[in-house]
């Protein structure tokens, strides 16, 4: 396992964070395998991204901590859902791999992934754009440290120059 | 679509909800969808463990589903709209995969948009929703047309073996509003302290 990955894991670990929703991407694997073996989360996969914000605004009226893993076409899905965490106020905290920035070889992703962080911003949710591995634990802490102290919504994108570029060769 | 179908239908979608929530069991938590059910569960009581919905279209199962996985000893019931659940259908397939014992889903369907003008949603054709629960896993569906059935089946809408979803059919209808208070962020700080205090929200 990468160690960015377990930087990231121990962060929600130590913010108590219980419920893991997500849409599989391959940067997440490791992530997402590491809190389903873990005891003290739940692991929710989704159909659809916005499912979680709606999920997670669930789980804070009930006291559960959450976390959503999506990659950054699916920042696109949840739009119009992230009006229930302003409204609302909920914390949200999302880990973002991005596609359709870094040597993309799929042109179907660079619309979205060109534009992922402006979407965010428009809907006024904090953005921590990390572009090198050994800086993602840190970031992942200043966002989550925000998001359940504020309450506030943050999303942490992780370059695609960390996880590396897809090919249909591998 | 048959856009006169549901003119006809014999249940009320008031009385519906008042009967669902006649001697509510003080640890009930309800989630209502955005429109005409939010209005039906104000209208028999606003409570602060109602999260009724003032938008989010298509998150009142997924907004359930959270809940019910973080307080799996409560009963957690959504209430939503035929409308609003078309917009979500894929989250009863999440549901299913995590199958929390606590929640049941109840649609007032009336086969219609109610707040854009009663035009017909899908169910005014051949959709049927108990059919897409139970082919997404649920093992507990059930369509509901008459007071009789869904007298017989409230025990187990209130405290049966869950994920449950009931849907029920109820007339086409333009009711007085009866609105819950707008400010989300209220909303959601009532039900918080309500269920843990006023810590809660320090």
């Amino acid at each position: 396992m990468t160690l960015w990955t377990n930087d990231i894991f121990q962060v929600l670990v130590n913010h108590q964070v219980r419920q893991v929703a997500y849409v599989p991407d391959a940067g997440h694997t490791h992530l997402i395998n590491r809190c389903g073996q873990y005891g003290e989360m739940v692991s929710v996969p989704l159909t659809t991204e916005e499912e979680g914000i709606a999920l997670l605004a669930g789980a804070w009226l009930g006291g559960d901590r959450g976390v959503l893993l999506m990659q950054s076409s699916g920042v696109g899905n949840c739009l119009n859902m992230f009006s229930l965490t302003r409204t609302c106020r909920m914390p949200l905290l999302m880990l973002v791999t991005m596609r359709g920035e870094w040597g993309e070889f799929n042109p179907w992703q660079v619309p979205m992934g060109q534009n992922t962080e402006k979407f965010l911003k428009a809907a006024d949710i904090l953005t921590f754009h990390v572009d090198e591995s050994n800086r993602l634990g840190e970031a992942t802490e200043a966002a989550a440290r925000m998001v359940f102290e504020g309450p506030a919504a943050a999303a942490v994108l992780i370059s695609q120059r960390i996880i590396g570029t897809k090919t249909f060769m591998e | 679509m048959d856009l006169d179908r549901s003119n006809h239908y014999t249940l009320r979608r008031r009385e519906v909800v008042k009967i669902l929530l006649d001697q509510r069991d003080s640890g009930l938590l309800i989630v209502a969808g955005l429109g005409a059910p939010a209005w039906d569960v104000t209208a028999a009581g606003d409570e602060p463990l109602n999260f009724p919905l003032w938008g989010a279209m298509g998150g009142a199962v997924s907004i359930g589903l959270g809940l019910a996985i973080a307080q799996p000893t409560r009963r957690i019931l959504v209430i939503t709209g035929d409308g609003e659940m078309l917009m979500g259908l894929g989250s009863l397939a999440t549901v299913s995969i995590q199958s929390p014992s606590n929640l049941a889903i109840l649609v007032l369907d009336n086969e219609r948009y109610g707040e854009t003008g009663m035009q017909a949603t899908h169910t005014a054709g051949n959709v049927d929703l108990a059919a897409v629960a139970r082919a997404t896993g649920f093992s507990e569906c059930h369509n509901i047309a008459d007071k009789k059935r869904l007298r017989s089946l409230l025990p187990q809408i209130q405290k049966g073996e869950g994920p449950l979803f009931i849907n029920v059919k109820v007339r086409a209808e333009n009711l007085p509003l009866v609105l819950p208070p707008k400010d989300g962020a209220f909303l959601k700080d009532r039900f918080r302290i309500a269920l843990f205090g006023s810590d809660a929200v320090s």
